[in-house]
């Protein structure tokens, strides 16, 4: 402590207690200096990705006629709508409506984790690590911090919002005007805006970072759901969802620039919300207080499997409910399917597209995308011994005579093994949706079969980071890149007639998609040799690298 | 036999040389003391001895094997306490103590109560609930509980109060007794003074200074107040003696330990009536070392705060 060299402070300083608002423009700079690297990256690929859009559009739909018939598809098929949108100005699919039914309920995932994950690093990450108290022990008000986080997530969304205009109508597209293009952005910004009240509100909740940014995240998959169902039947329920209401505007068509000014509102709330909330709880401290625990391990906890259990076990409960009850929502609203299935025309149009019942083929899509849902529970689990080596926990562990290999074999179990065991579960959810639904028991054996197929995907995915941790550690977070990739091929590889190289680079896309494809076993065989081979370079990797410090 | 034995060890990390050409000498039953500022390279070193990093270059015995190869059977003998300690979240302290300890290879449950006790520990507050202080002594509880060989601390109690500081010495002084080795880095000097047999001085990654601590005054100053009989005179011109300040029978000087006999015969010459002597700190023993270069810095005072 003594020999430290402190810098002096500045010559003007205001107490921090007066002035709650104090220092909030220097850790805006700060944040947004933080950011410089990760935060161009976001906002230039989600801008890349939807300025790319209209004109690929153009590509696979250069007429109206080509056009309206995409409109029957995306219009009349309730499993469509749930994964575009409601469908504003089908009667006249220009490419503007297009790309607001096609794109943006989608996209916009993007722009709410980006804030979800901005907020919550600008505050309750701080907190945690402890750099808050540094901060605030400086001339800092009580809700600079809060304030700074959400007003660099607001530059994030606008600057973004603004891109997205620009780039869409700078195109000079037919049917993407300016007009319609400024809505568009601002709806991007409004969703991106309405997720960092969201997560400012959740990291006042929870002491933990990641809880904040979870809890936050699965509200963005509630929005999604709630939007999706409300959509495929029609009923008012995606009114309830942020994301329903950027569709809602309608921009292209109709142009409505109220739905907006409704998210303004409730966004404003959680704002206000976050601030009383932070009002109520010590920094650092959550609003629940931490209750006594137990005094001495369990027998178990004290073994090296038992340990990473305990790190992991609260996540695959979670997990396992989560993806089971997902799955559970899209097997009940198979009838809808069903009913649609049995229209002659649009049975003749499906069986030309795949040669199998629009059920199945309903079902292989969902099963393909639940099983990259999955994933995430795996890679995170996968990741840990990283999160454990960043924040200085592995090094006691490995100083005991635990070695490296059993350390990482440990998380490794949890994340092959449990990520099969969530996607089981998923696939039980849809399997017993669909029974329940249908009243046809023989869902459920086809389902679950079908789910647990893409377990080797999953495999290899989860392999590939833990080759990453073992190879280029600080690229860790690079694991990411190909399951975001193996989703974006799922939504819009469709849509877009990329070339198969494409597709192929994703793992998920060789799984055979049963119901609709039938099983073959090599494809499995070959990725589940390739993750064993990934785990062991990742296992070779970490045994001759130094541990990072903090 | 040494316990740890180091030499011309060398670590880059990228452009920064945290280690160059350290040498360092544990010899079994002893405490240790590892000394220097931040930034010299005790963790690294450390961590470097307990294989969770591997030098670039020199070579390292721990308890005569090979830290990064034989590391797992090592480490069942020894029990580290990271300067910076890290718990998780969900788990309670008490847990984390069986935990570490049972990874190890198990730990005394009597121990451990009495520990518990003469730290003033909870147990029972998840880790996410504890200060750096109390963080601090679930390491130290869970390595002091153990039946290791040798014990790695690194700045084990920057975190602890004066009266825990108190508790860690006695437990320290029970570890030397039941001849255990200690290798104890530190940068706070009142404490490897008290509990060290033997102190290395470590700056910008090379031990500069090895040895027992009277080797060590040896090499330093000491400062003499004298009221005499008559007034001193010539003493300044004496070979070792600095800073000389007289007035009328009182005199004020620092002599170097090599010419302390000398210094203390010439001014007996002029009828010694009180003498006062300051023993050399390892405050000072420090601005000896690095004192061009903090001076250099204008931070000498923070050091001997
Ligand atoms: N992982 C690392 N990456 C880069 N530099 C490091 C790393 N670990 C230590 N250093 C540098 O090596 C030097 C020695 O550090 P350290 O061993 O931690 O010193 P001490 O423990 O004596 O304070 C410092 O200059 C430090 O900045
Ligand atoms: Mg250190």
């Amino acid at each position: 402590m003594s020999t430290t060299t402190a810098t002096r402070p500045a010559a003007t300083r205001v107490s921090g207690r007066t002035r709650p608002l104090a220092g909030t423009g220097t850790l805006l700079r700060f944040n947004l200096r933080q950011d410089r690297i990760r935060l161009p990256l976001w906002i230039g690929g989600i801008a890349l990705v939807q300025i790319s859009g209209p004109s690929s559009y153009e590509g696979i739909y250069p007429g109206a006629a080509e056009r309206q018939e995409q409109a029957t598809v995306v219009g009349d098929n309730p499993a469509m709508k749930a994964l575009t949108g409601p469908g504003h100005g089908l009667d006249d699919y220009t490419y503007g409506a297009m790309m607001t039914n096609e794109y943006l309920g989608f996209m916009v995932i993007a722009v709410a984790l980006m804030s979800v994950f901005m907020v919550v690093r600008h505050t309750r990450t701080e907190e945690e690590t402890g750099r808050a108290e540094l901060v605030r022990a400086g001339v800092v008000g009580r809700y600079a911090q809060l304030t700074a986080a959400v007003l660099a997530a607001a530059l994030a969304n606008l600057v973004l919002g603004l891109l997205i205009a620009a780039g869409m109508a700078g195109q000079g597209i037919e049917s993407i005007d300016w007009t319609g293009s400024l809505l568009f952005g601002a709806a991007y910004a409004a969703v991106g805006l309405f997720f960092a009240g969201v997560a400012a509100v959740t990291a006042q909740i929870t002491e933990h970072a990641r809880a904040a940014s979870g809890m936050a995240g699965a509200l963005i998959g509630v929005a999604y759901a709630i939007r999706a169902a409300g959509d495929m039947a029609d009923s008012g329920l995606s009114w309830l969802s942020p994301i329903g209401w950027a569709q809602a505007t309608a921009a292209y068509v109709d142009d409505n620039w109220w739905p907006l000014g409704l998210a303004a509102m409730v966004t404003a709330a959680l704002v206000a919300t976050a601030f009383a909330l932070s009002d109520r709880r010590d920094i650092g401290a959550g609003l629940r207080d931490g209750r006594g625990g137990a005094a001495t391990a369990t027998p178990f906890l004290g073994t090296p499997a038992g340990f990473a259990w305990r790190l992991h076990r609260a996540s695959v409960v979670w997990w396992g409910i989560a993806v089971f009850a997902f799955g559970f929502m899209y097997g009940s609203v198979i009838q809808v399917i069903e009913d649609y299935a049995d229209n002659d025309v649009v049975q003749q149009m499906i069986e030309q597209i795949g040669g199998a019942s629009i059920t199945e083929s309903w079902l292989s899509m969902i099963i393909s995308i639940l099983a990259i849902v999955c994933t995430i529970f795996a890679v995170i689990a996968a990741l840990r011994p990283r999160r454990e080596e960043t924040s200085g926990r592995a090094e006691p562990v490995l100083a005991t005579a635990l070695s490296r290999t059993r350390w990482v074999a440990t998380h490794l179990g949890i994340a092959l093994g449990g990520g099969a065991v969530v996607l089981l579960l998923s696939g039980l959810g849809l399997g017993l949706g669909a029974v329940a639904a249908t009243g046809d028991a023989g869902y459920l054996g086809q389902v679950v079969g079908a789910t647990l197929g893409y377990a080797p995907a999953l495999w290899l995915t989860t392999a590939l980071a833990v080759a990453v941790f073992g190879l280029v550690p600080r690229a860790a977070g690079l694991s990411w890149a190909l399951l975001v990739y193996a989703m974006l091929i799922v939504y819009l590889g469709g849509l877009l007639d990329l070339p198969g190289w494409m597709f192929n680079l994703s793992p998920y896309t060789h799984i055979p998609a049963m119901p609709a494809d039938s099983f073959t076993a090599l494809p499995l065989v070959i990725l589940t040799a390739i993750a064993a081979a990934l785990i062991a370079i990742g296992l070779a990797g970490f045994r001759r690298r130094d541990l990072e410090a903090t | 036999m040494s316990a740890v034995l180091v030499s011309g060890l060398r670590k880059n990390f990228g452009a920064t040389r945290a280690l160059d050409g350290l040498d360092l000498r544990v010899e079994t039953g002893e405490v240790h003391g590892f000394l220097g500022p931040n930034g010299a390279g005790k963790t690294t070193t450390i961590r470097i001895l307990l294989g969770l990093q591997r030098a670039d270059g020199g070579t390292a015995t721990l308890l005569g094997g090979d830290p990064w190869r034989n590391a797992v059977d090592l480490h069942r003998r020894i029990a580290y306490v990271p300067g910076d300690v890290n718990l998780w979240p969900n788990l309670t302290g008490g847990e984390a103590i069986d935990l570490l300890g049972r990874l190890r290879g198990g730990l005394n449950s009597e121990r451990r109560a009495e520990l518990i006790e003469r730290f003033d520990l909870d147990p029972r507050k998840k880790g996410r609930a504890y200060s750096k202080g109390n963080r601090q002594k679930v390491a130290l509880i869970a390595a002091l509980a153990s039946d290791v060989e040798l014990l790695i601390l690194d700045e084990p109690t920057s975190g602890l109060d004066p009266l825990m500081e108190v508790v860690f010495q006695d437990y320290i002084r029970q570890a030397k007794e039941a001849g255990k080795t200690v290798l104890l880095s530190s940068h706070i000097l009142a404490q490897v003074e008290k509990l060290c047999d033997r102190i290395s001085i470590i700056r910008l990654g090379k031990v500069v200074q090895s040895g027992t601590l009277a080797e060590m005054r040896h090499l330093t100053r000491t400062t003499i107040e004298a009221d005499t009989a008559t007034p001193v005179t010539g003493l300044a011109d004496l070979p070792g003696v600095h800073h000389v300040e007289a007035t009328d029978q009182r005199i004020r000087f620092a002599v170097d330990g090599a010419h302390l006999d000398e210094a203390i015969k010439a001014l007996s010459r002029f009828g010694i009536r009180s003498l006062t002597s300051q023993p050399p700190t390892l405050e000072e023993l420090m601005l000896r070392h690095y004192g061009d270069e903090l001076r250099a810095n204008g931070v000498d005072e923070q050091v001997s705060a």
